[in-house]
């Protein structure tokens, strides 16, 4: 019980802290633009309603999912290929890495004028966006199979799709998940930056209408919302992580007690 | 049961020429526990791969059972020196016993009864649910042992299995290896640096010259077949054999070409050389 109570203390110590002096230092402003936290959070139930949450923040979830869904499954597809074969990593890896150095947002305009302005003009930023932290880490992960494995599984006839699925994606395990969490913010991002370019609904679309009609603790709320949402997925993925990574984690502390 | 013929393997790269394995030629009878020792960096471990289909030999060829070797057959089982790299961290001791299983059409029952089977000749029937890494280094190496029991090879290959151990787990080790060679007829090849473990192992011991690799001696190990750590390690028998191999090592290291196999000097005390 005490060390429940203990962890949840630091968990919430910082952020309490941190409402509150927003809450002090806001509380007799009369900046039209820093409106003070009170009347921000009075404002939230008014506008985050069912409905509200169904018409906007339901379609941004789902189009951020369809995104980063469809770049994780491009992302180790492509990285597994690219990490196991030497000659097609030597042709690949230059166009990789200037792919990667582009901004994703710069993306949004150019995709724009193929995709349309619809739903799939969305996810494929998104998906464009998230692939690179997935795809590189993948390589990474996929070269990295340990030798004396690779050895055992050659030895014990395990080839093919069993070697893919028993050693080298459970191997790069590790990195890939480090690459889908640098995707989730980033996915984040640009479902926000995708919807205040065209569209008529979302979260990012509601941000820049409330902004638009200075509205302006509306758009705070909506922010607020934007992060709890941000906070939320991490939490999920940090419980998917867990599960998956359990052997890893253990090894890890495995190795720290005798190195 | 396996036959090496004629062996060589060349390393050729950036320039460098090296030969690892010259000419090394033997046989390993079915049923047979043969030690393989040699100085260090010998190139143990390149012939140990080149047997088991893992490198290939730039010349002459390995034989299994009369057929030739070119790729990992399903008749031998690797047992690796580095025994935590060897298992996959992310299966339950039972999982990784019974992967290589899967690859060979087996029912499930039947291959429940394998590991089963496996897990309880090494002593570890009650770790099936265990991680690799939750256990100690020693009884890693009994579930990569178990792995390759669970495989039914026609030979065992053991590269320098016990290197990475500590002593008295070592010696654990070796008495399970002879009890598991005892109580299932399988053939054993077993590479070892260490003389000592070499003869208390062996019904035969074939000494290796220094790199480029020939074959310096063959020695049959007349101890008797019930061996124990205690008497057998002071038995003056084995002093006379250790002796003859740790010479034969020595006269190895500095390239002195190989002796006649058998040899009539053993029936006198020598000294040991120093």
């Amino acid at each position: 019980m005490r060390p429940v109570l203990l962890r949840l203390g630091f968990v919430l110590g910082l952020p309490a802290v941190l409402v509150a002096l927003w809450w002090a230092a806001s509380d007799g402003s009369t900046n039209v633009y820093w409106p003070p936290l009170r009347t921000i959070l009075k404002t939230f139930p008014d506008v985050w309603t069912a409905d509200r949450l169904r018409s906007d923040v339901l379609p941004s979830v789902a189009r951020l999912a369809a995104g980063y869904a469809t770049a994780a499954a491009a992302g180790v597809a492509l990285g597994t290929v690219i990490g196991s074969y030497r000659r097609v990593r030597a042709v690949c890896e230059p166009v990789l890495e200037f792919l990667r150095a582009v901004p994703p947002p710069v993306l949004v305009p150019v995709i724009m004028l193929f995709a349309g302005i619809g739903d799939t003009m969305k996810i494929v930023v998104i998906a464009s966006g998230c692939v690179w932290p997935v795809l590189l880490n993948t390589v990474e992960g996929v070269r990295a199979v340990d030798p004396v494995m690779a050895e055992t599984a050659r030895s014990y006839g395990i080839a093919g799709p069993a070697r893919l699925r028993h050693l080298v994606l459970r191997s790069a395990s590790p990195q890939i998940f480090a690459g889908l969490r640098q995707a989730l913010s980033i996915g984040i991002i640009l479902m926000v930056i995708s919807e205040m370019f065209a569209a008529s609904n979302g979260l990012g679309f509601t941000i820049v209408q409330f902004q638009r009609g200075f509205a302006i603790p509306d758009m705070w709320t909506g922010i607020l919302v934007l992060g709890l949402l941000g906070f939320v997925l991490s939490a999920l993925f940090q419980v998917v992580e867990r599960r998956v990574l359990a052997w890893y984690h253990g090894l890890r502390a495995a190795n720290r007690r005798s190195p | 049961m396996l036959d090496v013929r004629g062996l060589q393997k060349v390393y050729e790269g950036s320039g460098r020429r090296v030969e690892a394995v010259r000419d090394l030629t033997f046989t390993v009878e079915a049923g047979e526990l043969v030690c393989l020792v040699g100085p260090s960096g010998c190139g143990k471990t390149t012939l140990l791969k080149c047997i088991g289909g893992l490198l290939t030999p730039t010349a002459g060829e390995v034989l299994l059972a009369g057929k030739r070797v070119t790729g990992p057959p399903p008749g031998m089982a690797f047992v690796f020196q580095e025994y935590g790299r060897s298992l996959f961290p992310w299966m339950r001791v039972a999982q990784n016993v019974e992967l290589p299983l899967k690859q060979k059409s087996l029912s499930k029952e039947r291959r429940r009864e394998l590991v089963a089977d496996a897990l309880g000749s090494v002593g570890l029937a009650d770790a099936a649910g265990a991680y690799p890494w939750q256990l100690s280094g020693g009884m890693q190496q009994r579930v990569a042992i178990a792995r390759a029991l669970a495989y039914e090879p026609d030979v065992l290959l053991m590269d320098e299995p016990f290197a990475a151990v500590d002593a008295q787990t070592r010696a654990d080790l070796e008495d399970l290896v002879r009890g598991l060679w005892r109580e299932r007829g399988i053939t054993v090849l077993f590479v070892t640096h260490d003389i000592d473990e070499a003869v208390y192992l062996g019904e035969r011991v074939v000494v290796l010259s220094a790199s480029p690799t020939v074959v310096q001696e063959t020695l049959k190990v007349d101890l008797p077949i019930e061996r124990d750590q205690l008497t057998t390690r002071v038995a003056p028998r084995f002093a006379e054999l250790r002796t003859h191999v740790y010479a034969q090592i020595q006269a190895a290291k500095r390239g002195v070409p190989r002796q006649p196999d058998a040899p009539e000097e053993l029936r006198t005390d020598t000294p040991p050389p120093h």
